[in-house]
């Protein structure tokens, strides 16, 4: 029997830091350069916010998703909503409606009941809301100080919607970027909620199941939809600068046309943030071929919390695998991917 | 958003990118330097250089407190922070940068208590709540972050704060241009004043470079409108033959600088006779130390201090950057061994340093031709 060559592993860093986990480029080179090449011999396909596998002949989608934030409640939301949603609309954007759900608890001794019951009802009503259905768990307890409270992890199984293929390779020069509404609402308000800066806002998190809107978006322009995304940590600069690698094409974003509170933008400007690489729990991307962007932006503005839903770039030949702002004056610059990591536990 | 909107509006940059166009003669070539380095990140952060004409080059200056900051520094304050006692707070753009064991973000990753703040204020805040342990403030940036510094120090010598110190890195900016133009591979044709510290020191301190070194200065803001407004002022100075010192940055810029600020460094610093600036050397009386008066509060009387002396790696053409003899991708490090995630230059750490600025939005784009057109 011939034994495969052992994969190569590429993740020189010499210990974890708090920027792996940041969804920046450091999270990318932990996982295409150590756990993907060990747990599933390196990444062939470009990887996606879910996996599609097939179960006797049966498409599934499946993903799983941790939540650390701190602090555990803030406007807008709470660990346990975080916890449904993430999953439901990492499912969403992959193309697949999430079924059920399975969670995990990892709890800190000494945690009070009433705020773990909290929790538990902020998922289940999530849940009710996304109309998907949990069906199983586990539940661990740590020594006092070994834990931040609480820690959620919720893996989703879900079916993928009939007739849609999301994936960057399908992403053609021409094809338009949409951006479901204004950003930076969540990593701003998580920001602010720690009461680390004096600084008030008067800012919620945007924390909601996208499904609605990537259903209404897939029945008005499904054959057009090539690719989506929810712009989660690093935000939509992050998330189109991995797009714009896998697919190898421009992404332009035209930086006026992204809708960012002016709130958000403020507190940006004071703390040398840029809206771009702040997350988001309620918003998603897609990039749709041109002649289905009309459709495409009705559906989604038509909807209630879809008014904001506008066409923030377009896709190029040149320059390669690179994201390019352009200004409302004609200005360029290159959007890089989140560097290090700028802000604290936001999901 | 009142403030910002107004000096990014489309038609105002457009009609100040004709201006510079109409004023700026084709016969020639202008090289400006922009001192501080948040004008270097405004620069390559709104596309400003796509605006101007090729013959204009803007030279990026040393005005960024991170990036010549000497490597040993880092070391010093962090043997400090080894105290597990210790509790070491800095601003955010200090916890990237590596010292020769590692940057304060790599130590926290290894346990050491490392905070970031956004105000020294905030690390009273800190003693205060924990009165058992020694608040170790790292402080550096020129004179725009030194009378906040000044400040917090007066404030723990009127609490009696005795668990609060300040391991002080301020520098000043005058000897640093001076440097700049006393050396022999500069050819600079005028400047962009720094914005933030001259709301401290106001202009008057820059009337020698128009005076004695007969180069045109103008005070400019952050804004897109500011910087290309400054441009206007500098080549109209030019054309006229009549270097002086102007403020484009009135509504924050006050001629005569800020008096109270002044008194507050003039109480709790003094100037060290010199001290190394990364990639200049040393440059005397270019940086303040904290008064014998506030011994008690000054890191460096405090606690035993190594003094390291880190020589950057021989391939940094760190200081030829900063100098502005270089381009940053005309470094044999640059966007190979050094990167913003991975820096070994200090250039490449701070979102000021302008290696970082030039990598993060402009490197990478230089295929493109008028890309604009047709957005």
């Amino acid at each position: 029997m011939m034994s495969a060559a052992p994969p190569r592993i590429r993740f020189r860093d010499a210990q974890i830091e708090m920027a792996h986990g940041a969804g920046g480029k450091a999270s990318r080179r932990l996982v295409e350069g150590l756990f993907a090449p060990l747990l599933f011999g390196g990444c062939e396909e470009p990887l996606a916010d879910a996996a599609h596998v097939s179960i006797n002949g049966t498409r599934v989608a499946i993903t799983t998703d941790s939540f650390v934030v701190k602090p555990l409640r803030f406007p807008g939301g709470s660990i346990g909503e975080l916890a449904v949603n993430g999953t439901v609309n990492d499912l969403a954007v992959s193309g697949a409606v999430a079924e059920n759900l399975v969670v995990t608890y990892v709890l800190e001794a000494g945690l009070p009941t009433e705020e773990l019951e909290a929790e538990v009802r902020a998922m289940a009503e999530a849940a009710q809301r996304a109309g998907i259905a949990i069906v199983g768990g586990d539940t661990k307890v740590v020594e006092h100080g070994k834990g931040d409270r609480m820690y959620i992890t919720s893996t989703g199984i879900g079916r993928p919607i009939p007739g849609l293929t999301v994936a960057p390779q399908s992403v053609r020069p021409g094809d338009v970027v949409l951006l479901s509404g204004p950003i930076g609402d969540h990593g701003i308000t998580i920001l602010l909620a720690r009461g680390e800066l004096d600084l008030e806002a008067d800012i919620c998190s945007d924390t909601r199941s996208v499904l609605p809107f990537v259903q209404l978006l897939v029945t008005a322009a499904g054959a057009g939809v090539r690719w989506m995304r929810d712009p989660t940590r690093g935000g939509v600069a992050t998330s189109l600068n991995e797009l714009a690698r896998d697919c190898g094409l421009c992404v332009t974003v035209f930086e006026d046309r992204v809708p960012v509170r002016d709130v958000v933008r403020g507190a940006c400007e004071l703390l040398g943030l840029d809206p771009l690489h702040i997350a988001n729990e309620g918003q998603f991307l897609a990039v749709v071929a041109p002649e289905y962007v009309d459709a495409a932006l009705d559906a989604v503005r038509s909807t209630p919390g879809g008014s904001g839903c506008a066409v923030v770039g377009e896709i190029r030949e040149e320059p390669a695998a690179v994201v390019l702002g352009i200004t409302a004056y004609g200005g360029t610059r290159v959007i890089d991917m989140l560097v290090g990591d700028p802000l604290p536990r936001i999901c | 958003m009142k403030y910002v909107d107004e000096f990014r509006e489309a038609g105002v940059i457009r009609k100040a990118a004709e201006e510079i166009r109409r004023l700026a003669d084709p016969e020639r070539q202008y090289r400006f330097m922009e001192v501080c380095g948040g004008h270097t990140h405004a620069i390559y952060r709104f596309g400003l250089k796509d605006l101007l004409p090729s013959n204009i080059e803007l030279i990026h200056g040393p005005g960024c407190p991170v990036c010549v900051l000497p490597m040993g520094r880092i070391d010093d304050a962090v043997s400090i922070a080894r105290d597990p006692n210790v509790i070491f707070t800095a601003f955010g753009d200090m916890m990237r940068v590596p010292g020769r064991d590692g940057s304060p973000l790599e130590h926290k990753a290894r346990g050491m208590d490392v905070r970031t703040v956004y105000s020294p204020a905030d690390t009273l805040k800190l003693a205060q709540k924990n009165p058992d342990r020694h608040v170790l403030f790292f402080a550096i940036g020129f004179e725009t972050t030194a009378p906040s510094t000044a400040l917090t120090l007066m404030r723990a010598k009127s609490l009696g704060l005795r668990n609060f110190s300040v391991f002080c890195n301020h520098v000043t900016i005058i000897p640093a241009i001076r440097a700049i133009l006393d050396s022999p591979d500069m050819r600079i044709d005028a400047f962009i004043g720094p914005g933030h510290v001259s709301t401290v020191i106001g202009c008057r301190p820059y009337e020698w470079i128009a005076k004695n070194e007969r180069k045109p200065i103008v005070v400019s803001g952050f804004e897109p409108v500011d910087i290309l407004q400054a441009i206007v002022m500098l080549l109209r100075q030019l054309k006229a033959g009549e270097p002086k010192v102007e403020n484009q940055y009135t509504r924050v810029v006050p001629w005569e600088g800020n008096r109270s600020a002044l008194k507050a460094m003039a109480e709790v610093f003094e100037l060290r006779p010199y001290f190394e600036w990364r990639g200049m050397g040393f440059i005397s009386q270019s940086a303040l130390r904290i008064r014998s008066s506030y011994a008690q509060w000054n890191a460096e009387e405090r606690f035993p201090v190594p003094g390291v002396r880190v020589t950057d790696p021989k391939a940094a053409q760190c200081g030829e950057v900063l100098k502005g003899a270089l381009k940053p991708a005309q470094c044999k490090l640059f966007g190979k061994e050094c990167t913003p995630e991975h820096p070994i230059g200090a250039l490449m750490v701070s979102s000021e340093g302008s290696c970082a600025a030039y990598y993060n939005y402009e490197h990478r784009k230089t295929a493109l031709t008028s890309i604009g057109a047709s957005a």
